[in-house]
């Protein structure tokens, strides 16, 4: 294959973790053709979970965030393009037309448009003073600003999900009174049982931040440099810093504007290829079929960005390889290491399994009948790694074992004797 | 400062210096094959599993729990395990000689 590809050029429209990881990738696959990166973003392509986590209460600059070093782009001959805007993809004439006017022809496209923040339409967040949103190396570097600058430290928070209440907790250690104002009943609600979203309100409380769910946001009101958030149950509460954290809507305008298969996601099949044979998708903005949960997803995921990176970036240098691992996440709140592993969709049971004598340390299996689906494991590697592999091999767990903290976590101790 | 060298699956060796963060940074700052490090360094993705030499394993140490659970299922574990993101680059880690295990 390396003879073919040495005078082709493959466009990469994204450099976040499934862009950047797919043009090394694909100089290790042997492509000797162009690569060339393209990205809104103006930096160049780093970390993007620490940006709530570690990135946003320490001191350390951008260049340690970073996903590769910057000389490593020209080492391997990836052209960066960072700060370009993509406007379309002409998929008759193979190009892409930029920002500035120019075209730049493509033997492969691939697409890693990503997502973006939801801003919720709440009247008065567009002229908010200190509202941001916790996406890009820009955001987070905004919250650190505005935090060492504000006097009283007043954080609210819109939205009880994984990004609002990760920095909640960094703000919380950097001394922000932080509220997080969730619209559901529970924070988490959407990628966690009744018992994590407990554990984790909990968690929270204990540190000093307050999270009030049921509450719906009507309006905000800024005067002074001063917000007022705005309840439509007549609450109000004073922030000085808003973040909103209120979910992605996934970037597929210009793959939808092209004609290629868009559902909740830009559609893929196992390559990672969408309906054009030369145009492939990779990471959050795909929509792909999981052989193991037998149905297409789309995940918000590194693990996801990476993975299949690796394989489109095998399968443009023409190699049979197909997508199919068990999904894993992580979530770092104050000093509880939360690991994921698997899709919990579609459970009807939940088992907690607490650890004796451990501080924090539990596990969530979530069941379809007798079929494992998904663990989260609180401080508890073990649990996450035992998990991954039951899930992974379909293996029957005998659940009156499993919540028994006396029988030790064994995969010989904890299956089901058939 | 430590001049750490690896060796990485196609028995291909890079000797490198560093004088701060982690090893796994270490190693992805100069592209070692093997070492991925997907997670940025918080102990979540084991994708930066190293064997330390036998000779030099008094200097890493062991393994802590969390990589050791990490760690339990995976094919290449051995008594000589570490992930890389918990080695942190200091004085006592010259001269040490990795074998990258992915």
């Amino acid at each position: 294959m390396a003879d073919s590809s040495n005078h082709k050029t493959c466009v990469v429209i994204g450099a976040s973790h499934a862009g950047a990881n797919f043009a090394f990738a694909l100089r290790q696959e042997g492509w000797q053709g162009d690569i060339l990166l393209f990205d809104t973003d103006p930096m160049l392509p780093y970390h993007r979970p620490p940006l709530s986590k570690t990135y946003l209460t320490s001191e350390d600059g951008f260049e340690k965030n970073m996903l590769k070093p910057a000389g490593s782009y020209e080492k391997e001959g990836i052209t960066l393009h960072p700060g370009t805007t993509v406007q379309a993809i002409l998929r008759k004439e193979k190009t892409i037309a930029l920002g500035d006017g120019s075209r730049q022809a493509y033997d492969k496209l691939v697409l890693a448009t990503g997502a973006r923040p939801i801003i919720p339409p709440i009247p008065g967040i567009e002229s908010a003073k200190n509202c941001f949103p916790m996406r890009t190396a820009e955001d987070a570097m905004r919250i650190r600003n505005a935090i060492r600058t504000s006097g009283q430290k007043r954080v609210v928070v819109i939205g009880g999900g994984y990004i609002g209440l990760e920095t909640a907790a960094s703000l919380r250690k950097l001394g922000a009174e932080v509220t997080v104002l969730e619209r559901e009943e529970r924070i988490l609600a959407r990628v966690t049982a009744p018992e994590m979203s407990a554990f984790f309100q909990k968690l929270h409380g204990a540190q000093g931040v307050q999270i009030f769910t049921n509450q719906n946001v009507a309006s905000i009101e800024t005067t002074g440099g001063l917000n007022e958030v705005l309840c439509t149950d007549g609450t109000r509460y004073m922030a000085d810093i808003i973040v909103v954290g209120a979910g992605i809507r996934v970037n597929t305008e210009l793959a939808a504007a092209a004609g290629l298969a868009v559902e909740n996601g830009i559609r893929v099949d196992a390559t990672a290829r969408t309906n054009d044979p030369d145009i492939y998708a990779i990471g959050d903005c795909t929509f792909h079929f999981s052989p193991h949960y037998n149905r297409f997803i789309r995940l918000e995921s590194v693990q996801n960005a990476v993975d299949q990176a690796k394989v489109a970036a095998a399968a443009v240098c023409g190699k049979e390889v197909k997508y199919d691992t068990i999904p894993w996440f992580w979530s770092d709140q104050y000093d509880v290491k939360l690991q994921m592993a698997g899709l919990s969709a579609g459970y009807n049971q939940v088992l907690v399994r607490i650890e004796e004598g451990k501080e924090n340390c539990l596990s969530a299996w979530y069941f379809k009948d007798d079929t494992l689906l998904a663990v989260d494991a609180v401080n508890n590697a073990r649990a996450y790694v035992l998990g991954t592999k039951f899930i992974k091999e379909g293996q029957t767990v005998d659940k009156s074992k499993l919540v028994d903290p006396s029988v030790e976590f064994k995969p010989a101790n904890l299956l089901r004797k058939a | 400062m430590a001049k750490i060298t690896f060796i990485t699956r196609d028995n291909e060796t890079f000797t490198v210096e560093g004088d701060a963060g982690s090893v796994m940074q270490l190693a992805v700052q100069h592209n070692i094959k093997g070492i991925d490090g997907d997670c940025g360094g918080v102990c979540s993705c084991a994708t930066c599993h190293v064997h330390v030499a036998p000779e030099d394993f008094h200097k890493t140490g062991e393994a802590t729990e969390i990589e050791k659970d990490m760690l339990e299922f995976d094919d290449n574990v051995s008594e000589y395990s570490r992930l890389s993101c918990q080695l942190k680059i200091s004085d006592v880690l010259d001269g040490i000689t990795l074998k990258v295990a992915n």
